[in-house]
């Protein structure tokens, strides 16, 4: 395998790169074409060396044909990008260091004691899920008025929260150190006070057709003798929204006007309706009406007369 | 502050591909011109472009501010650099100054590693070889490179012109190779000083004696003179920092095997389904009383055991 030749050619075979360092073209400057040929010759002698040693591998067959295991290229070219920098460790990482804390592997399916079956830990019908308990038994320090299913979910958005402000703090630590994970992103969402082209804010859909509506009818006609565009949707209910109920009560069916009074004073005499009546601005409204009245009609209803004030042209008549 | 993650796995997987890893993918090309290129630049250009299919990337549009030699004139390259995850470029421009110029760069983290400026003189295109057309390479097969001449190793320019050219016709870094799919050869030979000539080849295997068979390269690809212009190499300290290289190999995971302190090494086996239902019982002939019953069974037993002992036996 080392000839000769092969101690004067520089050959890296995991490349397939040959280099002959020691060829020197005869100083007679021959036609171009004598040129060429030689170099095509001195080309084919490197090719030839490197076959040499990679025919010689040991092969194993395959369906394409015999495939050889080439050895690292020894030639150092640059690399295109950095190394990937190490991970700072995160917060609970330091803290987990610190205390001695191990990393346990948890299982998909766990036993519920509750049902005595084999549920999974996450998705549906888990273990342990915060919508399936039926009664909660209230402890000394519950104050009287709270809702603890409203609190346990209160509860749990603020740990959501909490987390992703850890997540966005461990994130930026290592954005820091240059270490962002791969298919992570931090964009500033909120507008630096310095003056940047402030983003447009985007309409929603629904923005949008309001604003497409009003310009529809602010023609003088209000918008109803014009051409619709292609996929226009017809205005939605024009002007004045007011229902009104039947004046005669039909046979057989439900009187809806005087449903409606009845609830109206079902409201108003029902337990609750401290909520609705403010009884002492009730008493005081009451109290000022009836002091008007008998101090006298001196309310709106006459144009105040103001004594001191001179008429302009009233003696000039005369 | 946002965090901004990607809502598919395509997009997810192509993040991970151009992120900066341990072992790397090949480097791909970017091939662009200026705002006049020649015949001659244009032809090669696209051929340039047809060897690399597959790594590489051609602009049509002509772009005026790229300048590489100049401190400003950068921004658009690395701008492409970026966009296209390209890290080595060829710049092909065309003026009275420099006739027929090409520049060849390299690029470390999106930015400009190094330059070498061409002329070229004498093309040959592809088209005008003519040959076989069986022995014709395939696109994206390894090629071969060789350098003949003593410029190479003396001459700075030519020696930084060897490793770009390298670098640019080298490809992807692969482990095995199949001896069959070798089917085309990179020539350069430095003539003097200043030119290298380059040409492009298709190897013919031909029997000899040995395993190992006789080489025979027939031109068919362009052929060109390179001139030595310009070139700018890296700061010692950037080329230190691009060649730098971890020397351990990314672990494999060993899956389905843990260590504990308590049970020591334990393996996890898969057994795939026993088709319980698809399996023939056994022959329990109720038709005959339970004394003839057991004995079948018994002798079947036998016989099973006896033809094991047989088996061990040998």
């Amino acid at each position: 395998m080392d000839t000769e030749m092969d101690q004067i050619y520089q050959i890296d075979v995991g490349n397939l790169l040959a280099f002959n360092p020691n060829h020197r073209f005869s100083s007679a400057p021959s036609s171009r074409e004598e040129v060429v040929k030689e170099c095509v010759t001195e080309g084919t002698k490197l090719v030839q060396a490197i076959a040499d040693t990679l025919f010689n591998f040991p092969s194993t067959e395959s369906v394409d044909g015999p495939l050889v295991q080439l050895p690292p290229p020894t030639t150092k070219l640059p690399r295109e990008k950095h190394l990937p920098r190490p991970k700072p460790p995160t917060k609970w990482e330091e803290f987990a260091l610190k205390k001695g804390i191990q990393k346990r592997k948890k299982d998909k399916i766990v036993y519920d004691e509750t049902t005595d079956k084999f549920k999974r830990r996450h998705g549906y019908d888990r273990v342990n899920d915060d919508n399936d308990i039926p009664i909660i038994e209230a402890k000394a320090s519950d104050e009287p008025g709270v809702d603890p299913f409203a609190k346990r979910l209160d509860d749990k958005k603020k740990r959501v929260d909490k987390q992703q402000k850890n997540r966005l703090q461990n994130l930026k630590s290592a954005a820091k150190a240059g270490a962002l994970p791969s298919h992570v992103q931090l964009a500033a969402s909120a507008l630096p006070i310095t003056g940047t082209k402030a983003q447009p804010k985007k309409l929603g859909k629904e923005a949008l057709g309001d604003v497409a509506g009003l310009a529809a009818t602010s023609t003088a006609s209000g918008g109803k003798f014009d051409k619709k565009l292609p996929g226009e949707k017809p205005p939605k209910k024009q002007g004045k929204h007011h229902k009104y109920l039947p004046i005669l009560p039909h046979y057989g069916k439900v009187d809806e006007e005087k449903e409606q009074t009845n609830k109206v004073l079902s409201k108003l005499l029902s337990k609750h309706s401290h909520e609705i009546l403010n009884v002492g601005k009730a008493i005081d409204m009451y109290n000022d009406k009836k002091e008007k009245k008998k101090s006298g009609r001196s309310d709106k209803l006459k144009p105040k007369k103001d004594i001191t004030k001179k008429k302009p042209y009233a003696n000039k008549a005369k | 502050m946002e965090i901004r993650t990607p809502k598919t796995h395509k997009a997810k997987r192509v993040l991970e591909k151009r992120a900066p890893k341990l072992v790397e993918n090949g480097k791909k090309t970017l091939i662009l011109h200026g705002t006049k290129t020649s015949a001659t630049l244009s032809a090669v250009l696209m051929e340039l472009y047809r060897l690399k299919k597959g790594g590489a990337i051609k602009y049509s549009r002509r772009n005026e501010n790229i300048r590489p030699f100049e401190s400003g004139g950068e921004t658009s390259l690395e701008f492409f650099s970026q966009k296209t995850d390209c890290s080595i470029f060829a710049y092909g421009s065309h003026t009275k100054k420099r006739p027929d110029n090409l520049v060849l760069g390299r690029m470390y983290d999106h930015h400009v590693y190094d330059l070498i400026e061409v002329g070229i003189e004498n093309f040959k295109s592809l088209l005008s070889f003519s040959y076989d057309k069986k022995i014709a390479p395939h696109e994206g097969s390894k090629p071969f490179i060789c350098f003949t001449g003593e410029g190479f190793e003396n001459v700075p320019e030519l020696k930084q012109l060897k490793e770009v050219l390298t670098d640019l016709f080298r490809g992807e870094v692969v482990e095995n190779l199949n001896l069959t799919g070798l089917d085309r050869a990179y020539i350069c030979t430095a003539i003097s000083p200043t030119k290298v000539f380059l040409t492009h080849c298709a190897i013919k295997l031909k029997k000899s004696g040995t395993i190992v068979p006789r080489i025979e390269l027939v031109e068919v690809g362009p052929s060109m003179d390179l001139v030595i212009r310009r070139n700018r190499l890296p700061n010692d300290g950037l080329r230190k920092e691009a060649m730098k290289s971890s020397k351990d190999k990314p672990k494999k995971k060993l899956k389905n095997v843990d260590q504990d302190d308590v049970l020591g090494k334990r393996g996890r086996i898969f057994i795939p389904e026993q088709e319980i239902g698809k399996k023939p019982l056994p022959d329990k002939s109720k038709g005959v009383k339970r004394e003839r019953r057991e004995g079948k069974l018994k002798k079947n037993k036998e016989e099973g055991s006896a033809s094991k002992k047989q088996k061990e036996s040998e």
